[in-house]
């Protein structure tokens, strides 16, 4: 076990996450937050004249983190403009095109003759950032989900949950919750815990399962709180203190996604996602061949 | 029709008073005050009239904003969370209410429009907006033309438009302008920062720059606007309230204990939000401009202007010079026409108290 260990910590591990939502929903602040990265200094917002002509980008950021030994390389795909403009119909349709794209070319490079190594850029977890302002979701919210619920493990994210108060909060968890099953979305499912796992632990699995939509809260500075300095977000009537649970969802999150779930993630994309590409593709090719293969005998005939 | 049209000065014939008519030189007093007294009795008994609009995308608090400002239960607002399903298309409907306070009674109608901006296309969701305010304006300009006239002609005009902008802290996004540029030239728009209890103080005053960039950028002249500054003190009033738009505003209708004193506000894990405090958010600023301030001139300028300016293109479109006594007959407007976006005709006060071009 260990010598499978220590390679792997000598590899280091990747992990591709994707952000998505309408612009100022935070998005940026709580990727940085969630990694303690400053991935997003140097970003220049665009101003209002540059956003009515914007259309749908992608961009990808990556960062190498290093922790105790262990390396990450972390690759973060943004999709700026979603969500953005009067019209917005289709505007999905880039980003599950990218999505398929890494699939297509992962296929390619499995599928090829040198595959010692073989770069993975698939997408192994989107999340999706819901507006805290409306009355659980959106009509954007929806379509988006069920075009890529087969293609990515979505994790939805309640944003700028600071501006809800708690029985808000619950009731807008509910409410979500309810709508993506009654709109039949696949949303990322946490893997049921053994029976044997400890009470304790059961409990904790539960209360993740409950959580979703993570509300949650990030925040670039960091401020003076009970004494000691958290990062948080100063307002006149209080303080909102990033990494206390009592506050938001935010290590909830964080502990999911890095901690507990980070492999889950990659095994159900690997597994799932991409073997219905893959299968799809397979599919699609052989019934160009077996159509070929008519077309030609009928002409010989 | 309206109680605080300025009365003609004993002077002049029948022109309005203007800066330049010298004043008459008086022996003694008169007694001029009292006509103060005989328009506030004549305004008590006949009450006032306003009719706001609120705009946005759901979830900003429109609803909850409206009841904060009336300090009454205007709307009776969903429980939060179970509020009814987005509707399909924009409805728009309206509540009228009496408040009275002091013995004055003000006729409150607000009109909401839920569903605004709320779809995946949102092409022409401004359409049937724009369409109520001129309906608005088309029936007091039937009632205007009838021979026999009503003594007062029912005011259903909008007088006031509150655009709630959502708090990303970026900047308009290409809804907000394409709606705010349309509607300017159409009714008095106030755009307010909703929900601002997410934005921190610098984040508020920085979104705030950002808005007021975009509203020059884009030719956006919101309430007040400068060109209809009468005088000195209106200017300076004005022009600070203009640094403040838009207003940061919160909406509560739920009271906390608070020092001992009861205050409308939200109660978060962090501390309570009290909307009344200026220190927290900018409610008060908009409360004072819509009521405490500037109801009347809001009411002045929609009667002045944007009423005129409708009435200009409804009387060019039919045609119509003066042909003499008659009723006239105006043909029904054209959607097309109202809803494109149209010159703003300046000139408040000039409209004429000669009716003779009927």
């Amino acid at each position: 076990m260990t010598r499978i260990h220590r390679k792997s910590v000598k590899k280091g591990f990747d992990f591709t996450l994707m952000v998505a939502g309408e612009s100022g929903l935070g998005k940026s602040t709580l990727v940085n937050s969630l990694f303690l990265t400053d991935l997003y200094r140097d970003r220049k917002l665009l101003g209002a004249e540059e956003r009515i002509m914007q259309t749908v980008e992608i961009t990808k950021h990556a960062v190498d983190i290093e922790e105790k030994g262990v390396r990450l390389r972390l690759t973060i795909v943004d999709t700026p403009g979603f969500g953005d403009a009067v019209n917005n119909t289709e505007c999905w349709k880039p980003v599950a095109e990218y999505i398929d794209q890494q699939f297509e070319q992962y296929f390619r490079d499995e599928s090829g003759l040198n595959r010692k190594n073989i770069q993975d850029n698939r997408v192994h977890c989107c999340l999706y950032f819901i507006s805290p302002f409306g009355h659980g979701l959106r009509p954007l919210d929806v379509e988006f989900m069920k075009a890529l619920h087969q293609r990515v493990n979505i994790v939805p994210i309640l944003a700028k949950a600071d501006t809800l108060t708690p029985p808000e909060v619950d009731c807008k968890k509910r409410k979500i919750r309810e709508e993506i099953e009654r709109f039949g979305i696949k949303i990322y499912q946490f893997p049921d815990c053994d029976s044997d796992e400890d009470e304790d632990f059961k409990l904790q699995d539960q209360a993740l399962k409950e959580s979703i939509p993570f509300a949650v809260i990030g925040s670039n500075t960091v401020v003076e709180a009970r004494g000691r300095r958290v990062r948080g977000r100063l307002y006149p009537w209080g303080i909102v203190e990033v990494e206390n649970p009592g506050h938001c969802d935010f290590v909830k999150l964080r502990t999911m996604l890095v901690r507990t779930h980070m492999q889950d993630l990659k095994d159900v994309t690997r597994e799932t996602h991409y073997e219905n590409y893959r299968a799809q593709c397979i599919q699609s090719m052989t019934r160009l061949v077996v159509k070929e293969r008519n077309r030609k005998d009928r002409s010989r005939n | 029709m309206d109680p605080l049209r300025r009365s003609p000065s004993p002077c002049s014939s029948s022109r309005p008073s203007s800066p330049s008519t010298p004043p008459c030189e008086t022996l003694g007093p008169v007694g001029i005050e009292a006509v103060l007294d005989q328009l506030k009795i004549k305004a008590m008994k006949m009450g006032f009239e306003f009719n706001i609009m609120v705009v946005g995308q759901s979830g900003l608090g429109k609803s909850t904003m409206v009841n904060t400002l009336f300090k009454s239960k205007v709307w009776k607002s969903n429980p939060p969370g179970l509020g009814v399903p987005t509707p399909q298309t924009l409805q728009l409907h309206s509540v009228t209410h009496v408040i009275e306070e002091k013995g004055v009674k003000l006729k409150l109608t607000v009109t909401d429009t839920p569903g605004f901006g709320d779809q995946i296309n949102n092409d022409k969701c401004w359409d049937p907006i724009l369409g109520y305010i001129n309906e608005q304006y088309e029936r007091y300009l039937q009632e205007e033309i009838l021979i026999t006239r009503q003594r007062h002609i029912p005011d259903t005009r909008v007088h006031c438009c509150v655009y709630f902008v959502p708090p990303t802290g970026h900047c308009l996004r290409p809804l907000d302008i394409e709606f705010l540029q349309r509607l300017c030239r159409t009714v008095n728009v106030v755009p307010v920062i909703a929900r601002a209890d997410s934005l921190t103080m610098e984040e508020r005053e920085a979104f705030r720059r950002r808005i007021q960039q975009n509203l020059r950028t884009h030719c956006i002249d919101v309430y007040p606007q400068k060109c209809f500054d009468e005088d000195i003190n209106d200017k300076i009033l004005n022009s600070k309230l203009r640094d403040r738009i838009p207003f940061a505003v919160v909406g509560a209708d739920r009271e906390h204990l608070v020092n001992g004193r009861c205050v409308l506000g939200r109660k978060t894990k962090w501390g309570i939000i009290e909307v009344e405090n200026m220190a927290h958010c900018e409610f008060p600023l908009l409360r004072d401009l819509l009521i405490r301030s500037h109801l009347q001139d809001l009411k002045d300028i929609t009667h002045n202007v944007h009423y005129e300016n409708y009435r200009v293109i409804r009387l060019n479109e039919s045609h119509l010079l003066p042909r003499g006594p008659g009723w006239v007959n105006l043909a029904p407007a054209s959607p097309g026409q109202l809803t494109s976006p149209r010159p703003l005709k300046v000139c408040r006060g000039a409209h004429d108290d000669s009716e003779d071009e009927f």
